[in-house]
């Protein structure tokens, strides 16, 4: 019978949840890296035994984790992430040039065919690249580098590279979304960029239609059609079916449509799931009510997905490396919540399961579907 | 042997108890002291010292023999009884973040 399991990041070290293809009873490891702050680990698609591990703190800096037995052990691998030349300025929240500067990790995401490549996406923005499972990191400059650059603000949590994705289809192609600059789409493996966010309309910014600066909060693809991207947007939930040359918004009948996280169905390219969050002042979700919704058309038309969600008195949020799905025939839908519970779905989101209340807050979650 | 006494994050990611002993060739200084614990300890490269400039990172501090070193030269001579491993090098996480 198949497996699951579920990594899972919060400010207080990493969890590895196991359960078998019933998705039922769910044996909780951990913490590792008790007391730091991991705000990403995930596995590699050509050997799922081999995890990356973003490990940080405030005192200590950044520590880069490797394992090879799927959580069980861990190494630290290499920690140098040295921008390429003159590192530059970008805007500070007063709109002054900021030297660029190395803060940490936001998302690792391993290659979809060799699990000693990984990718990284850090703050201050900027992509880098390893292919020797994580010993060294060289950085990829063409994103940084871009003209737009200079231009680019960091959001509330900082300027943090947090979104990449890969295609199957296209090893060239790969995309990244960095808050708040905007989403961007390389055709040559990292070396070149463009930006990809006409259609985005932020009112926050001096010009709402602007080339960059929008807050961009998560990305999705469904792998099997890689041109059509899901966006959740600071405000607004938007589609593009070109590979990001157009995006238009679907955010419909949701109750907000602010929010950070994002995901599709496994097996359903229309079918997508957001947790929408009251505003930017108010990061926890509507009226006390813990809703994911599910659009079974690609947009516009949302359901609540409440069954086995506290309905009352609940003022989590749901951060945007804080959902995966896994590709079991029913497909599992998995969430953390700054309130430290991780919910599962096995039947796609009609119902749900806290199956851990009472971790640290949770920054990230991805799910391994195993053998 | 030096004697040095590590906060506790460092301990765990360095797989060690509270103190570790390092050899250092004299003039014993802190950069001696830090070279030799990362060069045993490879796993805590970057998180005393910043990697690139080799400068203390901002949240930490360097005691020894009541004295609060953090401050000094890198290149200075430590007091004698850290020397002669009567008294240990500390490195503490400062008390911030409520």
């Amino acid at each position: 019978m198949s497996k699951v399991r579920l990594l899972v990041g919060t400010r207080k070290g990493a969890f590895v949840l196991t359960s078998d293809g019933k998705r039922e009873h769910w044996e909780v490891n951990g913490p590792h890296f008790a007391g730091w702050e991991i705000y990403h680990l995930k596995g590699s698609p050509a050997n799922p035994d081999r995890l990356y591990a973003s490990q940080s703190s405030g005192w200590f800096g950044q520590v880069l984790q490797r394992s090879d037995d799927g959580g069980k052990t861990w190494e630290a691998m290499g920690n140098e992430f040295q921008y390429q030349g003159e590192a530059g300025t970008h805007k500070w929240y007063d709109g002054s040039p900021h030297p660029w500067a190395f803060a940490r990790v936001w998302h690792l995401e391993p290659s979809l065919d060799d699990a000693d490549e990984v990718y990284a996406g850090v703050e201050d923005a900027a992509l880098f690249r390893s292919t020797d499972g994580g010993k060294a990191w060289q950085e990829l400059p063409g994103l940084r580098t871009h003209p737009s650059g200079p231009s680019w603000a960091p959001g509330a949590g900082g300027l943090c590279l947090h979104t990449i994705l890969l295609d199957r289809t296209n090893p060239d192609r790969i995309f990244t979304a960095i808050s708040a600059a905007g989403a961007f789409r390389s055709d040559d493996k990292g070396e070149t960029w463009k930006t990809i966010n006409h259609g985005l309309h932020s009112e926050g910014i001096p010009d709402p239609n602007a080339e960059v600066g929008h807050c961009v909060h998560r990305l999705a693809l469904h792998p099997s059609r890689p041109n059509v991207l899901f966006m959740q947007k600071h405000w607004d939930v938007m589609r593009t079916d070109d590979a990001g040359d157009s995006w238009h918004e679907i955010s419909g009948n949701l109750p907000t449509d602010f929010g950070f996280t994002i995901d599709v169905h496994a097996h359903e390219p229309e079918t997508v799931y957001v947790v929408p969050i009251t505003s930017d002042s108010h990061h926890f979700v509507p009226d006390g009510k813990l809703r994911v919704y599910r659009s079974k058309t690609g947009g516009d038309e949302w359901e609540a997905l409440t069954k086995g969600l506290p309905q009352k008195d609940c003022y989590v949020n749901v951060l945007r490396d804080a959902m995966a799905v896994d590709s079991l025939d029913s497909c599992g839908v998995y969430f953390g919540t700054s309130g430290g519970q991780v919910y599962a779905s096995a039947d796609a989101g009609d119902s749900w399961n806290a199956i851990v209340r009472d971790l640290p807050a949770v920054l990230s979650v991805e799910v391994q579907t195993l053998p | 042997m030096i004697r040095v006494v590590l906060p506790p994050n460092l301990r765990t990611l360095a797989g060690v108890g509270r103190e570790v002993q390092v050899e250092v060739a004299e003039p014993v200084t802190q950069r001696g002291v830090l070279d030799a614990l990362e060069t045993a300890y490879p796993a805590l490269l970057g998180t005393i010292r910043d990697r690139s400039s080799q400068r203390r990172r901002p949240l930490l501090r360097f005691f020894a023999c009541e004295e609060d070193l953090s401050d000094e030269e890198p290149d200075t001579p430590l007091p004698e009884p850290v020397v002669a491993g009567k008294e240990p090098y500390l490195i503490v996480g400062a008390m911030s973040g409520g």
